[in-house]
């Protein structure tokens, strides 16, 4: 009886089209996330370095890396996916389909994190750098040994912003031919009026959202001793 | 150990000089606790930073055990800081790593050591800080006093002959002080081991050092051993940092009391003796052979370092001729003495 009223509600769910969708989701996610660490944590390191006072302080180097970043931050994200096109197609062969949005993705979200992993960096206490000196640690040394795991547990937090800021981009970045759930929610929800799979959508996000932070809080707390 | 010669350090901004350390020249033996007394500002921290190049001097040479560090290159210069070991004020530990790991760091850093070596030398070094148990916990759990013992292991795992300090003791109780300072003095003795250290804690010198150097404006203003510099500093601004408030204050008013008293007769003397004379009955051999009468006004008896002393101020009841003979007792005993008034 109430099983009927439930499909009764959601009458227009094609369940195995959000599966689907899920899936194009968590793919976009995934691998944006794993690219926008892979090159933010570098950039964030050397922003950090090169700036004032800093080992390898470099005037040049960290205006041009600085001002590249601001630049990236400040385009909408919606305009990058469209200016990215042709860069998109040359790097994945194509600038449609999930595949397709990895590239904007990640050139959209790694500047917010080289940034965030640039403060984490700041807030390590002067003393520190004082003492790995005097210890006749070189400079990689002192980010291999010393800065990288000083700043984990603030990187895993800064993965997890990023990653929910990822969630949304990639609902953006369906509406240009990337698929995903916010495909979905546009086109069944938006353009054929079918509120149900736009909540149903909307629903998912909202747990796939939770479920980041929930993993990122615990891995903090795991690695804050 | 340490030699500086005419070390001078500024931070020039477009309207001042902004000299730092003005000329500094020290010599540090092998195997000595060598204390830099000096109010904050006076150039403390900057002269420690220039032991070990952490900030290049513009002038002057620092010879480290026969190195001089000024002429190296970058990498010759992170060889010999592997060789000086440096604890901190608030000891610098790595959150993120363990006890184990935090004292294991230097040896990691130098690279050519398996893992049961570095096993080896953490264990021992946690055991004589008296931390053995604490291996695996992380620096948030622990105490101050804790914290610094495991900064002295991580200074003392490469076995350095120099340990560097930087004011080790200024953010800890006077209680844990006592106790970090006695591990100090037990490091330098057993271990030969020769200490710099900087502090503006005249507790510090007192209870460790050998030898010690004043530093007011950037420039060493009186240097010398411990007890000589502590009982009767020359300089005004060593006498005003080291004599306390309360006995300068009461110097005065003796000063004062006696500038009204007619009797000229009454003699003020601040006597101080350090090592065996200590023990010596010294007030009444002079009373007795010099037939003076005497009241104590004021008096301490204590230790420098391992050596006792005793610091009086004495009111002498006698005529000139009397205070002579007592004043010559006095020298041949090896008592040191100063009239007041």
């Amino acid at each position: 009886m109430s099983l009927a009223i439930i499909n009764d509600l959601v009458s227009n769910v094609d369940w195995s089209e959000i599966n689907d969708a899920t899936l194009d989701t968590l793919f976009m996610l995934g691998f944006s996330v794993l690219f926008s660490t892979i090159i933010g944590i570098p950039v964030g390191l050397i922003l950090f370095l090169t700036s004032k006072g800093r080992l390898l302080q470099n005037r040049f180097v960290y205006m041009i890396l600085s001002f590249v970043v601001n630049v990236l931050r400040s385009v909408p994200f919606i305009i990058l996916l469209i200016v990215m096109i042709p860069a998109t197609t040359m790097l994945v062969g194509t600038s449609l389909g999930a595949k397709g949005t990895i590239p904007p993705l990640v050139i959209g979200a790694f500047p917010f994190f080289a940034r965030l992993v640039e403060n984490s960096l700041k807030e390590i206490d002067d003393g520190i750098f004082h003492m790995a000196e005097s210890c006749g640690a070189s400079t990689r040394q002192i980010i291999w040994h010393i800065l990288l795991p000083e700043i984990m547990p603030s990187l895993i937090a800064s993965i997890t912003v990023t990653a929910i800021a990822l969630v949304s981009y990639t609902a953006m970045a369906g509406t240009v031919g990337g698929g995903g759930l916010g495909d979905l929610a546009i086109r069944y929800g938006y353009q054929r009026f079918q509120t149900d799979v736009m909540l149903i959508t909307v629903v998912l996000m909202v747990v796939m959202v939770q479920l980041i932070q929930i993993c990122g809080d615990f891995l903090v707390k795991i690695m804050r001793k | 150990m340490i030699k500086i010669n005419g070390l001078s350090k500024s931070y020039p901004t477009k309207k001042n000089k902004n000299l730092i350390l003005d000329n500094i020249s020290l010599d540090v033996p092998v195997g000595q606790v060598f204390g830099i007394i000096g109010k904050s500002g006076a150039g403390k921290s900057t002269l420690l930073k220039c032991l070990n190049l952490l900030e290049r001097p513009d002038s002057g040479n620092v010879i480290i055990d026969g190195v001089d560090l000024t002429t190296l290159s970058t990498s010759e210069l992170r060889k010999e800081r592997q060789q000086i070991g440096i604890i901190f004020q608030h000891f610098n530990l790595l959150s993120s790593k363990t006890i184990f790991d935090n004292v294991a760091l230097p040896l990691k850093l130098q690279g050519n050591h398996n893992k049961a070596e570095i096993k080896l030398a953490v264990d021992e070094m946690l055991a004589l800080v008296g931390l053995t148990d604490f291996a695996t916990k992380y620096p948030a759990s622990l105490s101050g006093g804790q914290k610094q013992r495991v900064g002295i292991a991580r200074a003392l795992i490469t076995k350095p002959k120099l340990l560097l300090s930087d004011e080790a003791t200024s953010a800890l109780d006077p209680q844990t002080t006592s106790s970090i300072l006695e591990l100090l003095l037990e490091i330098n003795q057993k271990m030969g081991i020769t200490i710099f250290l900087i502090t503006h804690e005249l507790e510090v010198v007192r209870k460790i050092c050998d030898k010690v150097a004043v530093i007011d404006g950037g420039k060493i203003i009186e240097q010398g051993n411990a007890f000589d510099i502590l009982l009767h500093p020359q300089q005004p601004l060593t006498r005003k940092l080291i004599i306390e408030e309360e006995s300068e204050k009461y110097l005065e008013q003796v000063n004062h009391y006696y500038q009204f008293e007619k009797s000229s007769n009454k003699h003020i003397l601040l006597l101080s003796f350090v090592g065996d004379a200590t023990y010596q009955p010294i007030l009444n051999i002079i009373s007795k052979s010099a037939g003076v009468e005497f009241s104590i006004l004021r008096g301490e008896l204590g230790r420098i370092k391992n050596m006792p002393f005793g610091q009086l101020l004495i009111e002498f009841e006698c005529d000139e001729k009397n205070l002579a003979t007592a004043c010559k007792i006095m020298k041949e005993m090896g008592v040191h003495y100063e009239i007041v008034h």
